[in-house]
């Protein structure tokens, strides 16, 4: 890559050519303030705040907006000379932090945004230390209505732009625009509307003042009363990176961490603002049903219970299910339980998803951040903007730097950005794979092609069927290339998407029915005819539990939420904010989440609730820590001691891409779908939040109105 | 004065047809494929000989700007954009010649077009220039069915041009906001580098010139450079249309020879100053962006590019504004402070900001309610925005505030005295800091 000398602050530095001069600045060292300038957004180099010295320059020059090629050297030959702590920058700064903040309220004590604000970190150093000068009266602005989540004090706002490109750029929804001229410039949503996106929350995030802040968090903390905490996000299947802020034993907000490979440094609104729900419905106490009523229970009541139910029934007539948000630990320990009694109907897969067998052949192969190396996607029956906001921001991404041609088999939905619709029948599905439909052409024409089978495809009584046909399309079309990642060379273009964050830890770990055992369709049929008589619901709520019959129901969870309103008995776990956990995201990463506070009451983690329970029942589970537990797991399935590393997923053998799924009949009048009905309500914490319970209200049901009318 | 021979806009008072049998009498499109017959280097080296400068205010050198066009046309095809978006309060030149001599405007378009390899031409036109517009459509319409333009015309290059219609903004005469607006979007001046030579309308090279300049090249390749460069003074040559206005007996436009004493200009066209030459307090000489000048620079001042920057000031478009000493200069000035507070396009902090704390500051000092520090801060706020922006609004918006400074401040110290200060004095320490 081509390379410019250049001296910065006196320091000779080799700067690529592609790269601006505030990024030049910062590998050599020298901080730079700014407000406008974010590395994911473009650039738009308007709030002035980066200005630097170029020696011999007639003005200073604003570092964000200019790139190192376009730094000349001197007339005699001397690389050009940099400086961005001299005087003169010092005073071009001076000047532009002046003229921001005379129009600015000042109103830090009551602003949300201090204590983290960039605006309040950088006046301390380019503030004008003596008297203001500003006699005039302030500009005062009115607020603007942004949706349920987003909290508007316009007058604090300085016009940085971050927030419209973000929604342009990023979102790939251009809700948010400026409005008038100079300074009557108002940032808003043109007509006072709801910002329609499931990623709203990162634009408050990017705001460098007070103008955007968190409706549901306002006047609630201060940032430096936080506890915070890595944790990982489970309410899709993305793995996003989180971190967790908690005071006094409850969880007040949720921010993104970055994680290139994952999130970067978007979550969706879901994961952030859901976390009213933790307090919400929990369980905290054990409950048992006496006379059709649950009434509270101490844990040796309940487990005892638990032990004369489980005797009295033979294992055939047992079965287990796991949820959408359980950790790995939990479900290796009720697996490592059920084992030693014996039972064999074990399940992860609550929507009834086709999905299993080979490890590529349930993974999302490309990763994420492969997508961007993606010259052609066929998404077949789903919806990334509900199923994986962030996943779906990525693919935006890819549209927007690419010419990626995108399709879709299934019902068409508003993904941000163009694509094509082939139509929603599997008919279609069946043109492409025996190369009649003309986009068949164009998969084979892309140099990395990649199709992604939604969560409500395989989840279809034909599932298995189009899974097996999107795997030959896959093998037929070249998107099984030689192994390495993306940037290698490398290439596997057959992507599964799931919306349950445990389901490849799950899978992983084999929570699927043994020899001879029943599915989940199988498992309620049976509960339904009387051949199932105990039924352990590990977190899983969005079985249909009216078919449940008359099982005997264990329900371990968080919330009261479906599965404990069916409950026989009511063990109070622990969320994912309440205990260490690994996860294991769609694509097969495996990352760890920690522990933020307790869990509420005589609540208890998974694992020590079914490690106790061993006990009872007198099968005792072989160990008596998390680490000792993560040890047996890892013995078990040996990539999960790999953190954020991806074991094998590109480059498989050809060979096996031709037996995924099962061939068989196609179900061609269903159209392909997405499962989800209601982004904001699909699991139980999020069911038990206020916050989106409006949202739906605003953004998916209606009810109310998206606009301040 | 400039002999009636050496006048390039014959028709500039619109006595004569501006229409196409009118403007050939008067010699536009006479041998025009002559001219590009010449070929794009002889084109270009006829204009730099020629020392044309762009007539929109910032004289930068014309056939300089031409040749950084790229030198072949690959995949991008290449544009030249014409800027009729005249806002600068005091000038009123270019309407005059899209009113009046259209045809010399449209002649001009495919001959620069032609030397920068181009077969598409825009004229931004002014959002307020509704008749403008139609005389422009007019002669453009006959220069269509006269075969003289079009993709199949006589002059064997194919062309198109095209008239765009703006809203009506100051900032879209700046001219990468002038492009932003031709593309569809708010007008807002974009970041430079990239120059607009190399990325300008759609993303392809392009040229933006003002329509005085481009009117006057079909002139200069048919009477020659030297014809041309004959005229002013050296690096400042050709003729120049002035707009005076104010106080003057006969505001007007006219054509006149570069450098002629400002004096002597407004003398012989304007009728001299109202009620005397004595009676002069202050010329802006360019258009309310540049420097006011005082009496005594007016005196012996040469209205040419170099002389007026020596004097900290600037020719920018011509617009001679003249004031006597009725005028309330400080009024005056709050007045264009105001201009430029309401068209600043608000996207960069200094100009946003800085532009309506000045006038607020000029408007309290044209009351007396101010303190001599006010003016202080004024000077700085000037200097705080100049060179801090995305454009040059920033200096346009501050230099007419600092040339105001600079020549009437005894003025303001004036009045602030008269009228006892300011009201509310600024902040005192309260006893228990």
């Amino acid at each position: 890559m081509p390379t410019r000398k250049l001296i910065i602050d006196g320091k000779e530095v080799e700067a690529e050519e592609s790269i601006t001069l505030l990024q030049a600045c910062e590998q050599a060292g020298a901080e730079i303030p700014r407000f406008c300038y974010h590395e994911r957004l473009s650039v738009a180099g308007n709030c002035r705040m980066c200005l630097v010295e170029w020696v011999g320059a007639p003005k200073p020059q604003a570092s964000c907006a200019l790139q190192v090629k376009d730094i000349f050297p001197n007339k005699d030959g001397t690389p050009a000379k940099i400086n961005t702590r001299s005087p003169y920058a010092q005073k071009a700064r001076e000047g532009v932090m002046e003229f921001l903040l005379i129009n600015h309220p000042l109103d830090c004590p009551i602003c949300d945004q201090g204590g983290e604000c960039d605006l309040q970190d950088q006046a301390l150093y380019y503030g004008r230390s003596n008297f203001h000068r500003f006699n005039e009266n302030k500009r005062a602005v009115e607020d603007k209505y942004m949706g349920p989540l987003i909290k508007t004090i316009m007058t604090r706002c300085i016009q940085c732009t971050r927030c419209v490109r973000f929604a342009t750029e990023v979102a790939g929804v251009p809700d948010l625009g400026g409005t008038g001229r100079g300074e009557d410039l108002e940032i808003m949503t043109y007509l006072d509307k709801a910002f329609d996106s499931e990623l709203s929350g990162n634009a408050v995030d990017l705001c460098p003042v007070g103008a955007l802040t968190h409706k549901p968090w306002a006047f609630i903390y201060r940032p430096w009363e936080l506890r915070k905490t890595n944790s990982i996000d489970v309410h899709d299947a993305q793995g996003a990176n989180i971190r967790v802020d908690s005071r006094g034993g409850q969880v007040l907000r949720i921010l993104p961490r970055v994680n290139e490979d994952v999130n970067e440094e978007w979550i969706s609104d879901k994961s952030r603002y859901a976390c009213d729900g933790l307090k919400n419905q929990r369980l905290d106490r054990p409950y048992v049903r006496k006379n059709g009523k649950l009434v509270p229970a101490s844990w040796s009541e309940a487990f005892e219970l638990i032990r004369a139910a489980a005797r009295a029934t033979r294992p055939e007539r047992m079965a287990a299910v796991v949820g959408d948000l359980a950790a790995a630990e939990e479900i290796k320990a009720l697996k490592d339980l059920m084992r030693a009694l014996g039972v064999v109907n074990l399940e992860c897969r609550q929507d009834g998803a086709k999905i299993g067998g080979p490890r590529p052949s349930y993974l999302f192969n490309t990763t994420i951040a492969g997508v961007e190396f993606a010259d052609a996607l066929l998404l077949i029956g789903c919806n990334p903007r509900w199923e994986a906001p962030v996943l779906n921001a990525r693919i935006h991404k890819t549209w927007l730097n690419s010419a990626i041609k995108i399709a879709n088999v299934g019902v068409p939905y508003n993904l941000t950005y163009p694509v094509e619709q082939l139509g929603g029948s599997t008919s279609v599905l069946r043109g492409i794979t025996d190369g009649s439909h003309s986009f068949a052409r164009v998969l084979r024409d892309a140099r990395r092609p990649m199709l992604v089978v939604g969560p409500g495809v395989v989840a279809r009584a034909d599932g298995a069927a189009i899974l097996n046909l999107a795997a030959k399309i896959a093998a037929d079309t070249g998107m099984i290339g030689p192994a390495g990642k993306p940037a290698e060379g490398g290439w596997n273009g057959f992507n599964a998407l799931h919306t349950a964050a445990s389901r490849v830890a799950a899978l992983d770990l084999g929570f699927v029915p043994g020899e001879g055992g029943r599915d989940m369709a199988g498992i309620l049929d049976g509960a339904g005819k009387g051949e199932i008589d105990f039924v352990w619901l590990l977190g899983a709520d969005d079985v249909d539990t009216g078919r449940l019959g008359n099982a005997f129901v264990v329900y371990q969870g968080t919330h009261g939420d479906a599965g404990a309103h069916r409950a026989d008995v009511i063990l109070p776990g622990a969320a994912y904010t309440e205990q260490d956990g690994i996860y294991v995201n769609f694509e097969g990463r495996v990352q760890r989440a920690e522990r933020a506070i307790f869990p509420p009451g005589q609540a208890k983690e998974d694992w020590a609730i079914l490690r106790a329970f061993s006990d009872v029942i007198g099968r005792r589970l072989p160990y008596e820590s998390r680490e000792e537990l993560r040890r047996a797991l890892v013995a078990d399935v040996p990539h999960m001691a790999n953190d954020d590393a991806l074991p094998g997923s590109a480059g498989t053998d050809p060979a096996i891409w031709n037996n995924i799924g099962a061939a068989g009949e196609l179900d061609e009048r269903t159209p392909l779908a997405s499962p989800i009905a209601d982004f904001y309500l699909t699991n139980p914490i999020a069911r038990a939040s206020e916050t989106m319970a409006e949202c739906s209200k605003v953004y998916v049901t209606g009810a109310i109105k998206m606009a301040a009318e | 004065m400039l002999a009636d021979r050496d006048r390039i806009f014959t028709n500039l008072y619109g006595f004569h047809s501006p229409w196409l049998d009118g403007a050939r009498k008067r010699g536009a499109w006479d041998g025009t494929k002559k001219i590009l017959e010449l070929g794009i280097d002889a084109i270009i080296a006829e204009v730099k000989k020629s020392g044309l400068r762009g007539r929109g205010g910032a004289g930068f050198p014309t056939g300089l700007k031409w040749s950084f066009m790229p030198k072949e046309v690959k995949e991008r095809p290449h544009y030249l954009v014409v800027n009729a978006d005249e806002s600068e309060p005091g000038t009123c030149k270019d309407r005059d010649i899209m009113r009046h001599d259209p045809h010399l405007l449209i002649e001009g378009c495919m001959i620069a077009s032609f030397a920068m390899r181009a077969h598409i031409c825009y004229i931004y036109i002014r959002g307020e220039f509704i008749r403008e517009r139609e005389a422009l459509q007019r002669a453009v319409d006959e220069a269509y069915e006269a075969r003289l333009i079009g993709k199949d015309n006589i002059h064997g290059w194919p062309f198109d041009l095209y008239v765009h219609h703006g809203a009506g903004a100051y900032i879209c005469g700046e001219e990468t906001a002038l492009l932003e607006s031709l593309e569809g979007k708010k007008g807002q001046p974009r970041l430079k580098p990239p120059f607009p030579a190399n990325a300008g309308v759609y993303g392809c090279p392009t040229t933006v010139n003002n329509v005085e300049t481009i009117a006057m090249v079909p002139d200069i390749m048919r009477r020659g450079a030297d014809w041309f460069a004959g005229m002013g003074k050296p690096n400042n040559t050709g003729t120049k249309l002035f707009c005076i206005s104010g106080h003057v007996n006969r505001p007007c436009n006219v054509e006149e020879a570069m450098s002629i004493p400002l004096r002597e200009l407004i003398e012989t066209h304007a009728g001299g100053v109202r009620g005397g030459w004595d009676n002069l307090l202050g010329v802006i000489p360019g258009g309310s962006s540049m420097p006011v000048l005082s009496k005594e620079i007016s005196d012996d001042i040469l209205m040419d590019f170099d002389s007026l920057v020596k004097a900290k000031s600037g020719l920018g478009t011509a617009a001679v504004i003249v004031m006597d000493k009725s005028t309330d200069i400080i009024k005056a000035f709050a007045r264009l402070a105001y201009f430029y507070k309401h068209e600043s396009c608000g996207q960069c902090t200094p100009c946003r900001e800085g532009c309506g704390w000045m006038w607020r500051v000029l408007t309290r000092m044209g009351k007396g309610d101010a303190t001599i520090e006010d003016i202080d801060v004024l000077q700085e706020v000037t200097k705080q925005i100049e060179g801090h922006t995305i454009c040059a609004f920033g200096e346009g918006a501050s230099w007419p505030v600092q040339g105001f400074l600079r020549h009437f401040r005894p003025e303001i110290e004036k009045r602030i005295r008269e009228q006892g200060g300011r009201h509310c004095a600024p902040m005192q320490p309260l006893a228990a800091e």
